[in-house]
């Protein structure tokens, strides 16, 4: 069976060039950059050009690389370092509704400490208003944090235009621009950014290793203590075969960037103009103009279909994806990028999310298009939802928890 | 993550469908928490000749709305109301941990369906 690897969003394969680069590190030159003698002295200066490599992708100075073991890990220390940093300046954070976990969550535990946050609504398409951004900017407001692309949709948010009203407003901008690295061009100067983390297995580089950009000056509270690496902003012995990964997958990110982007995006276009176009009643999530989107990413739903199902169909035949569904969100509710976006509760559950690669095939995309309408039909003619004439039930109030006198 | 059972159960579900003239209907869940079952009944002497189901929900759904049907069928009103949705779930070998509570209904939606048998036919 052909294996198609539709989920890249997730995590990408560790690219040839970048294991290749990675491998003489962990037995050979296997020191600690730390250490002065000459087992240290051989791993120093890769770190140091992995730094500049990541630094060039970002359009920032090596100095202001900070080396981390994952984008989550980055997300926290932007958002609590700079509240513990900040905090006698004010308690308010504003974010976006459809921000990833890892910042959500970070600005919920902080609401617990006493801090405000407040969460920017989106549109129907997933878009920001940016006057709302900027008339929720109070004297006590300390960070903006509004990531460059969204994971779930693919949408790509003006990330200059809120850098100047950050800066106009002398408020630090942190964004996560784990989904836009290597898919779009970032270049933290340009766009007035005072923190960016990007994540290496979303690029072809290992899981385990990640990047923030802290612009010279900026002053953030310690998330990690221990030893004196990363210049005491980062303690933790350095992965150096990952920083090393890191570094080569971000040069190759910057140096295909165009090519790849025009690749992937074609392949995405038919994949979304095909589905469009062979299967009645799906839904495109996300902005409706595919420029406004990451090039790899089509976030559609299929009408009548719960996601989890969906996608173990696909799975049979090889197809990986990923869905919004309440059953493979791991909690009892749909995403709640849908839910900010107001997709209606059922197209919620039948969320589904192709994110390309560069290593994608048309002819991958073809086999795609030719196996998904009789999956998608199946499942509908399995679905107590489709062509049906009642209304169904919708709400937790009829909720499944039908009391039957079982005779034991 | 599933049994080889619920994988079976799922890829190749057994009495997909509705039945025509059903004298019992019965659905459960609804489309916030991401399940709906519905079971449809022919019952003739008190037994239980025919069961169909849809279901819209997750692998684990599907498996489970597939198995209530085989178990149901052939079996009395009184043996069908004492299947329960722990039954079904062990007969598929069991259900992931996270499954257990939320899309394990299907003898629900069947007891449903006998409820809706009992109240036409009591009239």
């Amino acid at each position: 069976m052909n294996k198609i690897y539709l989920d890249n969003n997730a995590t990408t394969a560790v690219k040839k060039e970048v294991l290749d680069a990675m491998l003489p590190y962990f037995c050979e030159q296997f020191g600690n950059p730390s250490s002065v003698h000459w087992a240290g002295r051989m791993v120093s200066g890769a770190i140091e050009k992995a730094r500049e490599q990541v630094a060039d992708l970002m359009n920032c100075s090596p100095a202001e690389v900070i080396f981390l073991s994952c984008g989550s890990e980055g997300d926290n220390h932007a958002i609590k370092g700079t509240a513990e940093a900040l905090k006698h300046k004010g308690n308010h954070i504003i974010t976006t509704a459809v921000e990833h976990p890892a910042v959500l969550e970070t600005c919920a535990a902080l609401e617990k400490d006493g801090f405000e946050v407040t969460y920017l609504k989106v549109d129907k398409d997933g878009m920001l208003d940016l006057q709302d951004l900027e008339s929720a900017i109070t004297d006590k407001t300390i960070l903006i944090s509004v990531m460059w692309a969204n994971n779930e949709m693919g949408n790509i948010y003006p990330i200059k235009e809120i850098g100047e009203i950050a800066k106009k407003h002398k408020v630090r901008f942190h964004t996560d621009a784990v989904q836009a690295a290597g898919k779009i061009p970032l270049d933290v100067r340009d766009a007035n950014v005072d923190i960016a983390v990007i994540s290496g297995h979303k690029i072809g580089a290992p899981k385990g290793v990640a990047a923030m950009y802290l612009k010279r000056g900026t002053k953030i509270g310690r998330f990690m203590h221990g030893g004196h690496q990363e210049r005491n902003r980062r303690a933790g012995t350095h992965n150096v075969p990952g920083i090393v990964g890191l570094g080569v997958a971000c040069e190759l990110a910057r140096t295909h960037l165009e090519e790849n982007y025009s690749y992937v995006r074609k392949l995405r276009d038919k994949l979304e103009q095909g589905i469009l176009s062979s299967i009645p009643e799906v839904k495109l999530n996300g902005h409706p103009n595919p420029d406004m989107r990451l090039p790899n990413t089509l976030n559609v739903s299929f009408n009548y279909i719960e996601g989890e199902s969906l996608l173990l169909f696909f799975d049979m035949k090889g197809i990986a994806a990923s869905s919004g569904s309440a059953c493979t969100s791991g909690s009892l509710e749909p995403s709640h990028v849908m839910g900010a976006m107001g997709v209606e509760i059922v197209l919620a559950h039948s969320s589904t999310r192709f994110s390309l690669g560069a290593d994608n095939t048309e002819e991958e995309i073809d086999f795609v298009l030719q196996e998904l309408p009789p999956i998608v039909q199946r499942l509908r003619e399995m679905s107590p939802l489709y062509n049906r004439t009642d209304p169904a039930p919708l709400t937790c109030d009829e909720c499944r928890m039908v009391t039957i006198t079982v005779p034991h | 993550m599933y049994t080889d059972k619920v994988m079976d159960h799922f890829s190749n579900p057994r009495n997909v469908g509705e039945i025509e003239n059903a004298n019992g209907v019965g659905e459960v869940g609804n489309a916030s928490c991401g399940d709906i079952m519905k079971i449809y009944l022919q019952v003739e002497d008190n037994i239980i000749k025919d069961v169909k189901f849809k279901t819209f929900g997750c692998g684990a759904a599907i498996a489970t709305s597939s198995m209530v049907t085989e178990m149901a069928i052939g079996k009395t009103i009184e043996e069908a109301l004492i299947l329960t949705n722990q039954a079904v779930a062990e007969a598929l070998d069991g259900l992931p941990p996270a499954k257990m509570h939320c899309s394990n209904l299907a003898a629900d939606a069947l007891h449903e369906a006998i409820k809706d048998y009992k109240e036409k036919h009591s009239a």
